[in-house]
């Protein structure tokens, strides 16, 4: 199963990016492979549709589910459809490697 | 006396319609035609359609407690509601198939928040039921009241200015409003959103 989460980096030691549109990098984790992918996120300075199109970009690589501190207000009925999960974690701090150390345990 | 407005200016854009469960079967087959003249056609029931058909006559809603499940005004659940049912109605007088699908329709499904890592998270599959926290595996989470994705608070948020490009006035970016449809105050150019687009305090 593949989870993107939203990163600031494009390392496993950056924290994760608060922002889901607007966020620096995507990152697809893959939890039975363990592989990863380090996404730049094209819509980083969009002045509107960000959300939108990175939900574009994300549904693409077929993940089902997304970790990211917020989404904005045009997201949820997009990704209900798509049946893709949010999950909302409002913790700068944490890093990349943290999160996915929570996912594999 | 022609209405003007319908003549140069495009209708409203529909509210979206929240449709609690999608339908479990994808339509209906007539069978028995005793008068086999060709193909009686197909009747296209709308998702919305649908849905406010189970509220009223299935759940036995009234409009208005209807109209509320489905967030949208109680005229426009009735207009669906009337229009499901003529649907209904032709297809069982002139043998049509009935075809649910369409309509300007959002799922919506539940949260959680989970009491060991703190996250939240929603459940998009209905079907199945949320056994653990998707993030660290506990089952330490509970129901959550929707309450964070309140346009009000984000209103209180968002810290952005909107610039004018012509001669750099600033004013703070009002929530909801695209920073190019403001007009600057002194020289009526349209405005931009100052440095980079999201720089909220969280």
């Amino acid at each position: 199963m593949k989870v993107a989460i939203t990163s600031t980096g494009n390392s496993v030691q950056s924290n994760l990016d608060q922002r889901f549109g607007r966020c620096g990098f995507f990152i697809i984790y893959d939890t039975e492979t363990k592989g990863m992918e380090f996404i730049p996120n094209p819509n980083k300075d969009a002045q509107e549709g960000a959300g939108p199109a990175s939900v574009q970009l994300v549904a693409s690589r077929n993940v089902q589910k997304i970790i990211s501190g917020e989404f904005g207000i045009k997201i949820k009925s997009l990704l209900d459809s798509l049946k893709i999960q949010m999950i909302v974690f409002k913790e700068p701090e944490k890093t990349i490697q943290e999160i996915i150390n929570m996912l594999n345990s | 006396m022609v209405n003007h407005c319908s003549l140069f200016m495009s209708p409203r854009p529909l509210r979206l319609r929240k449709i609690s469960n999608p339908p479990i079967i994808s339509g209906f087959k007539p069978y028995g035609n005793r008068k086999s003249e060709g193909e009686p056609g197909t009747v296209f029931l709308q998702i919305e359609e649908y849905e406010a058909l189970r509220l009223c006559d299935y759940n036995m809603f009234n409009h208005h407690q209807a109209s509320e499940t489905m967030d949208i005004s109680r005229p426009t659940l009735t207009r669906i509601y009337a229009r499901a049912r003529q649907k209904i109605a032709e297809a069982l007088v002139l043998g049509k198939q009935i075809i649910i699908e369409g309509g300007k329709i959002y799922f919506d499904s539940e949260w959680f928040s989970c009491s060991s890592c703190g996250c939240y998270f929603n459940n998009p599959e209905k079907q199945e039921e949320i056994k653990e926290c998707p993030l660290c595996k506990s089952n330490n989470f509970s129901n959550y009241e929707q309450t964070y994705i309140e346009p009000e608070e984000s209103m209180t948020r968002c810290s952005d200015i909107c610039i004018c490009p012509n001669c750099g006035f600033e004013q703070p970016h009002r929530f909801g409003c695209p920073c190019k449809e403001e007009i600057c105050p002194k020289c009526r150019h349209n405005m931009v959103r100052k440095g980079t687009p999201h720089s909220r305090n969280f």
